[in-house]
C-alpha cells in the first residue's frame, strides 16, 4: 500500500527538505487525517478500520517529526543513511562541551541566587542559548538543503539536541521564577 | 432489521437508514443521555421530563434497586447501601478510596475496591452499570429502536484502569461502546460546532469528582487537542467536604489532632461522634449551602444529626472562598501547566469554555477570568454540553454520514507511558499530550541463554521512579525462540488507539516469530469476574448466550456486506475485472451463509471477505489520501 510505505514528506505531499512551509504542513496534516482517521470508518469494515488506525498513527508521527526542527533534521539524516544515533552517540567537539558546561554552571548559580537578582544574568544566558540555537539551525539548513552533507548534519543534530535539552531546563527555571 | 430506522422521505439527504446511537455523560454527580435527532443534538428526558439522572444507586431491603432521585432521597438514612459518586472509585484501590472519606464500607479486593452493601459486595463497575442501564432503556424507549452503540465520556485525566472500568460497566449494561471520549473534548465539539469557532480554546471542566483542563485548536472543522491536564481526584465534592470539615471544627465537635494525612472527618467517624448517616447528611447540606452561595452572599448551614443535635452556622461567600482556596489553586496550577505544555500564553487563547456544575461558583469564574484576561464563555449549559458533544460524535461513529460532517477530533493521551527498567526507574516511551492513535517500538533482548519469555511492566505518569507512577499492566511475552543471551532482538510495539487504550505486540526480529502476549492489568476486573457479572446481570438473563453470539455475528456480516457494497459503488474502478469478480463471489457467499444460523460458517465468511478486500481497502485509502492532498473532499463524486 503506497501510503503506508511512504516517507513523512511523501505522505503529506511535501517536497523533502529542512526548509518547510509550516502552513502547508499543518494544512496537509489536517487533510490527511480527515481522510484516514479511524473515526471516519464507523460504518466500515474491520480491515478498513485497521488500515485507518495504521495510517492515522503514521500521520501523527509524520506531523510530530516534521513540525519540530530537531526531529525533522534527524529524520532527514536518517533518510540519507546518516542516522545521528542521538541515544548512543555522544561524540562532541571539545569547544561545544565546554560551552555546555559553562551554561550548566551559570544555571546552577542562578538557582541559588535571590530571585530579585536573577533577572539580568538570566536574560544574558537566555540570549546566549537563543543565539546558539539559531546558529545551529542556520548551519543545519545549509548542510541539509544546500550542501547536502548528511554526515556533517548528523553531528549538528547531536549538538542541537544538547542545546534543546538545556533550553528546556532553562525554561523550567524561568517558569518557576515567574510564578514565585 | 431492528438496527435500521427508516426516516421520512425528505427528512435527510442521505440514504434512508439511520443508525441509532447515543452519547452518555456518566458524571460523578449527574448523568445524561443525548442523541442527534433530525440533525440536532438533544438531551433525552425521562418520563417526568427530567434531563439529569443523579448518579446514585441504592440497594433496597426488598432486593431491588433505585437509581437517581429515588435513591438520593434515602442517602442519609441508608448510607452504606446508597452509593453516591461511584465514579470516584472506578479503577481505584483501597488506599485511594479511603482518601475520599466517604461513609461506605470498603472491601479490599484485588484489582479494584469493592463496596459492602446489603446486596453483597459490589464493584464500582456494577454500580455504574446500573446507571448506564437506566439511560440505555430511556434512550431505547425514546428512540423506539435498538441502539448501535454509545459514546461514553470520561475525564481526560482518567488513566487506563479508570477507562477500562468504564468500558466494563458499559458492557455490563448491554451497551456497545463506540468510543470513550474525553469530557473536555466533547464539550469543545458541542461548543465549537454550535458557534463555528476557530482559534485556541481552553476547556475548564470542574465536575463533581474530577477536574480536567484542555487546550484545543479549532481549524476548519478539525478539533486538535494540544495539551490536557487536570486532577482525577478533585471536584465539587471536595468543596462540600471542606464545608463539613469547617463545620466540625467550628462547633468543636471533634478535638482535631493535626497529624499529616488525617482529617477531622476521620476523627469524628473514628471516635463515634459522627455516624455514617450523619456524615452523608452533612455532605448533602454542604452541597446545598455551596450552591446557595453561588447566588447569595450568605447562607445558613443547618443539619440535624442522628442524636437529635442540630449544627447551625452562618456561612458567607467570603469564608467559603477562604476554606476552599487551596482547592481552587490546584485547578489553576493544573491550568498553568497545560499552558506550559502547549508552549502558549494565556493571552493567545481566544476563549475559555466552562463545563461542569461546579463552575457555577463565583470564585471559579473570577479566577479563570483573571488568568485569561477575559470573562469565560458560559452560553452553553455547563451541565449538558458534554452529553451533547458525545451524541454528536456517536452520530458520526455510528456511520451516519451527512454532507456537513466534515469535522474531526484529534485527541491526546493525558499521561506519559513508560516501562520499568533496572532499579525501579521509568523509561519514558510515549510522552503525554501525544496525539492518538500513536505507536512506538522498542527493542529488548534476553539476558539468559535460551530465555523464552520476558515481562514488561508499563506504567503511567510523569515521575522518574516506578513507585511514584501508576502501574498500568504487566505484559508477558512468550514464545521467544531459544537463543544465546543478548542475541534475541525483540521488537515490542506499543500502540495506543483512538480510545486511549494500550495494546502491545511483539516480534523477534531475526526469526520473525511473533511472541504471544498475556496482559495482566494492574487494576480492574478480570475477564472471569466480568463473565460472572454478566451471567448474573439482567441483560444476559434475557437472552441465551449462544443466541446472542449468533446475533452479533449476523450483525457483523450485515455491516461488512453493506460496507463492501458501498465501497465498490464508489471505488470499484480501482479493481481489475478478475479482482472484482473475486470480491463479488465472497460477498455472495457471505450473504448465503448469513441467511442461516451456522455461527462458524458466518464467522468464516466474514474473515474471508475481510482478507479478500484487504488490497482493495489499501488502494481506497491511497486514493483518499491523494484526493485529500489535492484539496478535494473525499465525498465529491469523481467521474
Amino acid at each position: 500500500m503506497k501510503a503506508l510505505n511512504s516517507s513523512h514528506f511523501e505522505l503529506f505531499g511535501l517536497s523533502e527538505g529542512f526548509a518547510i512551509d509550516r502552513e502547508a504542513l499543518d494544512s496537509a496534516f489536517r487533510r490527511v487525517q480527515s481522510a484516514v482517521h479511524p473515526d471516519r470508518f464507523g460504518a466500515g469494515t474491520d480491515t478498513e478500520r485497521r488500515i485507518a488506525m495504521q495510517l492515522a498513527t503514521q500521520a501523527n508521527e509524520a506531523y510530530r517529526t516534521l513540525r519540530d526542527p530537531l526531529l525533522r533534521a534527524a529524520y532527514l539524516c536518517e533518510l540519507h543513511g546518516a542516522d545521528p544515533q542521538v541515544h548512543s552517540n555522544t561524540a562532541m567537539p571539545g569547544e561545544f562541551l565546554l560551552t555546555q558546561m559553562e551554561w550548566r554552571e551559570q544555571l546552577e548559580h542562578l538557582e541559588s541566587v535571590e530571585s530579585g537578582e536573577a533577572g539580568a544574568p538570566l536574560a544574558v544566558l537566555r540570549g546566549q542559548i537563543d543565539q546558539a540555537r539559531a546558529a545551529l539551525l542556520a548551519k543545519l539548513a545549509d548542510a541539509l538543503d544546500r550542501q547536502r552533507e548528511f554526515f556533517l548534519a548528523s553531528g549538528l543534530v547531536r549538538q542541537l539536541m544538547f542545546v534543546e535539552r538545556f533550553n528546556e531546563d532553562l525554561s523550567v527555571f524561568e517558569d518557576r521564577l515567574e510564578s514565585s | 432489521m431492528a438496527l435500521l430506522q427508516i426516516s421520512e422521505p425528505g427528512m435527510s439527504p442521505e440514504p434512508h437508514q439511520r443508525r441509532l446511537a447515543i452519547g452518555i455523560d456518566l458524571g460523578t454527580t449527574n448523568s445524561l443521555v443525548a442523541t442527534v435527532r433530525h440533525g440536532v443534538p438533544e438531551v433525552l428526558a425521562d418520563e417526568e421530563g427530567h434531563l439529569l439522572l443523579p448518579s446514585v444507586v441504592r440497594y433496597r431491603e426488598d432486593g431491588r434497586l433505585d437509581v437517581g432521585e429515588e435513591a438520593m432521597r434515602l442517602a442519609a438514612v441508608d448510607p452504606h447501601n446508597t452509593i453516591v459518586s461511584a465514579k470516584r472509585l472506578m479503577g481505584r484501590g483501597l488506599e485511594d478510596a479511603r482518601k475520599l472519606r466517604s461513609p461506605y464500607e470498603f472491601v479490599d479486593a484485588p484489582g479494584m475496591v469493592k463496596l459492602r452493601t446489603r446486596a453483597g459486595e459490589k464493584s464500582p463497575v456494577e454500580v455504574s452499570a446500573e446507571i448506564l442501564r437506566v439511560l440505555r432503556v430511556r434512550a431505547e424507549q425514546s428512540l423506539g429502536g435498538e441502539l448501535v452503540g454509545a459514546v461514553i465520556t470520561v475525564p481526560a485525566y482518567f488513566d487506563d484502569a479508570q477507562r477500562q472500568a468504564t468500558k466494563d460497566a458499559a458492557r455490563l449494561a448491554g451497551l456497545e461502546v463506540l468510543r470513550l471520549l474525553n469530557e473536555p473534548t466533547a464539550a469543545a465539539v458541542a461548543y465549537g460546532l454550535d458557534n463555528g469557532a476557530e482559534g485556541l480554546f481552553v476547556v475548564y471542566d470542574l465536575g463533581g469528582g474530577t477536574f480536567d483542563v484542555s487546550m484545543l485548536r479549532l481549524t476548519k472543522g478539525v478539533f486538535e487537542v494540544i495539551a490536557t491536564g487536570g486532577d482525577s481526584a478533585l471536584g465539587g465534592d471536595d468543596f462540600d467536604r471542606a464545608i463539613v470539615e469547617w463545620a466540625l471544627e467550628e462547633t468543636g465537635t471533634v478535638e482535631h489532632q493535626q497529624t499529616a494525612g488525617s482529617s477531622v472527618i476521620d476523627s469524628a467517624l473514628g471516635s463515634g461522634v459522627l455516624t455514617s448517616g450523619d456524615l452523608r447528611a452533612m455532605l448533602v447540606e454542604a452541597r446545598r449551602a455551596k450552591e446557595a452561595l453561588s447566588d447569595h452572599p450568605l447562607t445558613t448551614y443547618s443539619v440535624r444529626l442522628s442524636d437529635a443535635t442540630r449544627v447551625t452556622l452562618p456561612l458567607s461567600q467570603q469564608r467559603f472562598e477562604q476554606i476552599t482556596r487551596a482547592l481552587l489553586d490546584r485547578t489553576l496550577n493544573a491550568t498553568r501547566r497545560v499552558l506550559r505544555d502547549a508552549k502558549l500564553g494565556a493571552d493567545q487563547v481566544s476563549g475559555v469554555v466552562l463545563v461542569g456544575g461546579a463552575t457555577r461558583m463565583p470564585q471559579v469564574r473570577a479566577a479563570v477570568g483573571q488568568m485569561f484576561g477575559k470573562p469565560p464563555l458560559t452560553d452553553l449549559d455547563p451541565d449538558k454540553v458534554v452529553a451533547l458533544g458525545a451524541s454528536i460524535q456517536a452520530n458520526l461513529l455510528a456511520g451516519n454520514r451527512s454532507a456537513d460532517d466534515d469535522w474531526l477530533l484529534l485527541d491526546v493521551i493525558p499521561l506519559s507511558l513508560g516501562i520499568e527498567t533496572m532499579g525501579g526507574l521509568v523509561e519514558r516511551l510515549i510522552a503525554r499530550n501525544s496525539t492518538i492513535p500513536v505507536a512506538r517500538a522498542q527493542e529488548f533482548t534476553t539476558f539468559k541463554d535460551g530465555q523464552g519469555a520476558m515481562a514488561i511492566h508499563v506504567v503511567q505518569g510523569e515521575r522518574e521512579l516506578v513507585a511514584d507512577c501508576r502501574s498500568l499492566a504487566r505484559f508477558e511475552l512468550r514464545g521467544i525462540p531459544p537463543m544465546a543471551a543478548g542475541a534475541a532482538r525483540i521488537r515490542v510495539t506499543f500502540q495506543v488507539d483512538a480510545d486511549g487504550l494500550l495494546s502491545v505486540t511483539a516480534r523477534e526480529l531475526s526469526s520473525g516469530v511473533g511472541a504471544s502476549i498475556q496482559v495482566k492489568p494492574s487494576y480492574g476486573l478480570s475477564d472471569d469476574e466480568i463473565a460472572t457479572m454478566l451471567q448474573s446481570s439482567f441483560v444476559s438473563a434475557e437472552q441465551d448466550m449462544k443466541l446472542r453470539a449468533l446475533r452479533e455475528q449476523q450483525v457483523e456480516a450485515d455491516r461488512m456486506i453493506e460496507a463492501t457494497r458501498a465501497a465498490l459503488a464508489v471505488d470499484g474502478d480501482l479493481l481489475h475485472t478478475a479482482e472484482r469478480q473475486d470480491i463479488d463471489t465472497l460477498v455472495n457467499r457471505l450473504i448465503a451463509v448469513r441467511a442461516g444460523d451456522d455461527l462458524a460458517a458466518i464467522r468464516a465468511g466474514v474473515d474471508s471477505l475481510a482478507r479478500g478486500t484487504e488490497i482493495f481497502a489499501g488502494r481506497r485509502m491511497d486514493r483518499s489520501v491523494a484526493k485529500a492532498l489535492a484539496g478535494r473532499k473525499v465525498d465529491d463524486v469523481a467521474p
